[in-house]
């Protein structure tokens, strides 16, 4: 199998769904009650049959959490370096239709950025962007991680979907960890919210992972955004991407977000809404199902929210985000991506994490160790 | 007494850094344990800073340092690795670890191999994490190791020694301290090692994600006690049949 899309079309939408709200309590028991959980007890574990056994659900994935990353939780902070975007997207701020002055950070205020972050106690960053290839490109993306480089441990990006060369070469430059979100697995629905622009080639994105793997990328993060489509048939799609890749690309590790849609300028309202319980059940169910994944949760969930959840099998947090370019320090009322909830300083919520017994990590990478 | 490379120890228990709920807790609990060889993972300390916050809560004159390579996939990245170690910790001990795999952290053989060759000629004090294989073990004193750590089953799993006729071997024909690393759960999983021979045991998770880290660090500490006195006094032979009232061969008395 060259990629995941001869996998994916193997599955029809309507059967996937269908299959996951048959299941029944004996389905979800067998799943909780297994050691090695397949794809069929994962769905299980999304399933509207396993509501009532949330609360096992939840002891299942503390425990397993704990055995596997401790008692920390790894802190992280995005650093959005551009709004500028040729895509539209229905659900996103920085959207080509939405008529509002755009930057992107110069290399002077990168580092002011990067200051203001550093003093905040991070020495892990995620850089953002939107996708606007003739002026964020490959050689922008090289000038930022050399800047960054010798002041992070750590660098990930959460940037358009590129080419298996471009990969390579910035992984050089001390890339570690890529973010692509398929946003939904649904191919006609996808194709509604992204109309124009480079994005809108769903394939394209859907092999994304495929061409990090290939590149032989340390992390990879993978993920939906939550209120497009269905959650549970979308996060069904999400785990087995992750079963594939995990078996194809043994060397790279995995992590999973569930983003959901959140407020912007000029926004959308979620087709489907997922509630607390319901965002509580997908965290335990992936984590039931994959013991090793890295769970990350992001400012954009409740205060009460983020207080509770980073028990039952988060092991990152993001706090203080900005999610504008500029946000920190250089431009602070640039458009920004979508509103955050949990406004807490990043001082904040590593106290909250001490108060639950838990260690906040700020570095777990060295760039020694790529080099 | 327990000797590796110009270094003798007291304690057979040797613990790691990682999964605590804070630096403090850690440092109380690995001086409960007694342990005199602390592994820490390079990713999570800070090299250019002499502030680190777990190396603060490290420095007592009865605790040596053991740099490990824990997020290196290949020989020269570990190599790397260990100069960085060796410059910024000043020791030239080394806990080798090439898991090329994220997800179960399975050790790479051919990659440990190559790294420990190169590093023995670059005067490191070299031990390897490495599966339960005796002939791998064999090469690696070739290559001159300082020592074996050989797993009892996967890293953090709890389930104890599941390789255990592999390291029955590995420790009947190893001419280097055999410490075995990985999967030790409870107690009686350490004490069960140090019965069959092993030199020492590392534990991290068994102790750190304990309710309570500091007695369990202690529990380890007389069950490792316990096992090593019970290996030196040698232990009893079990027998799955009863010693005959009238044995076979007597008529040979007749």
């Amino acid at each position: 199998m060259t990629s995941f899309t001869e996998l994916f079309e193997s599955c029809s939408w309507g059967e996937t769904k269908k299959s996951i709200y048959d299941k029944t309590a004996a389905d979800v028991e067998q799943a909780l009650h297994t050691s090695t959980r397949s794809l069929e007890d994962f769905k299980a574990l999304i399933s509207p049959a396993a509501a009532p056994y949330l609360e096992q659900m939840a002891q299942i994935s503390r425990s397993l959490t704990l055995k596997r990353f401790g008692r920390i939780v790894q802190m992280y902070v995005p650093l959005y370096l551009s709004n500028e975007c040729n895509n539209i997207c229905t659900y996103c701020g920085f959207s080509y239709d939405n008529k509002v002055r755009r930057k992107t950070l110069s290399a002077i205020e990168v580092m002011q950025e990067a200051a203001v972050i550093k003093d905040m106690g991070y020495d892990h960053v995620l850089l953002v962007t939107g996708e606007a290839n003739q002026s964020v490109h490959t050689d922008y993306f090289k000038k930022v991680l050399d800047l960054l480089r010798p002041h992070f441990s750590h660098l990930s990006m959460e940037i358009q979907p590129l080419d298996l060369e471009d990969y390579k070469e910035l992984m050089h430059y001390g890339l570690n960890t890529v973010l692509v979100y398929q946003e939904t697995y649904h191919r006609e629905d996808y194709k509604k919210h992204h109309p124009k622009g480079k994005k809108s080639n769903f394939q394209y994105r859907l092999e994304t992972p495929d061409r990090l793997g290939q590149a032989g990328i340390h992390k990879m993060g993978l993920g939906v955004l939550i209120g497009l489509e269905d959650w549970r048939t979308d996060s069904f799609f999400t785990a087995m991407h992750l079963n594939y890749l995990e078996k194809k690309y043994w060397q790279s590790k995995y992590s999973i977000s569930f983003p959901r849609l959140r407020p912007f300028s000029g926004g959308l309202e979620p087709k489907v809404v997922m509630n607390d319980k319901e965002l509580t059940q997908l965290i335990c169910a992936y984590r039931i199902f994959n013991e090793e994944v890295e769970l990350s949760i992001s400012t954009r969930e409740s205060e009460s929210f983020r207080n509770n959840i980073i028990k039952l099998g988060i092991t990152a947090i993001s706090a203080g985000s900005k999610t504008n370019p500029g946000g920190y320090a250089t431009e602070l009322d640039s458009l920004e991506q979508f509103e955050i909830s949990d406004e807490r300083s990043a001082a904040e919520i590593a106290a909250m994490i001490r108060t639950q017994g838990y260690e906040p990590v700020w570095k777990d990478w060295d760039i020694s160790l790529t080099r | 007494m327990l000797k590796i490379a110009n270094k003798t120890f007291q304690s057979r228990l040797f613990t790691g850094t990682g999964k605590f709920s804070s630096a403090l807790e850690m440092e109380q609990a690995l001086v409960a344990s007694g342990s005199e060889l602390v592994t820490v993972a390079l990713k999570r300390v800070d090299l250019k800073n002499s502030d680190d916050d777990i190396l603060n809560h490290l420095k007592y004159p009865h605790i040596s340092l053991l740099p490990n390579t824990s997020g290196v996939r290949n020989a020269k990245e570990a190599v790397f690795a260990a100069q960085m170690a060796r410059e910024a910790l000043e020791t030239n001990w080394i806990k080798l670890e090439i898991h090329p795999d994220p997800k179960y952290l399975m050790p790479d053989p051919i990659e440990t191999l190559l790294a420990t060759e190169e590093l023995a000629k670059l005067g490191f004090i070299v031990l390897p994490y490495i599966h339960a294989d005796p002939v791998l073990c064999k090469r690696l004193e070739d290559a001159g190791t300082a020592a074996v750590m050989p797993l009892g089953s996967p890293i953090g799993s709890n389930k104890g020694l599941k390789t255990i006729d592999f390291l029955e071997i590995i420790i009947s024909q190893s001419t280097v301290p055999v410490i075995i690393d990985a999967g030790i759960g409870s107690p009686s999983d350490a004490a069960k090692a140090m019965e069959i021979g092993a030199d020492a045991v590392l534990v991290n998770t068994a102790i750190a994600v304990s309710r309570n880290p500091v007695k369990m660090a202690e529990a380890f500490k007389i069950a490792v006690e316990a096992g090593r006195m019970a290996f030196e006094a040698k232990l009893g032979s079990i027998h799955s049949y009863a010693a005959a009232s009238s044995p076979l061969t007597s008529f040979l008395d007749d």
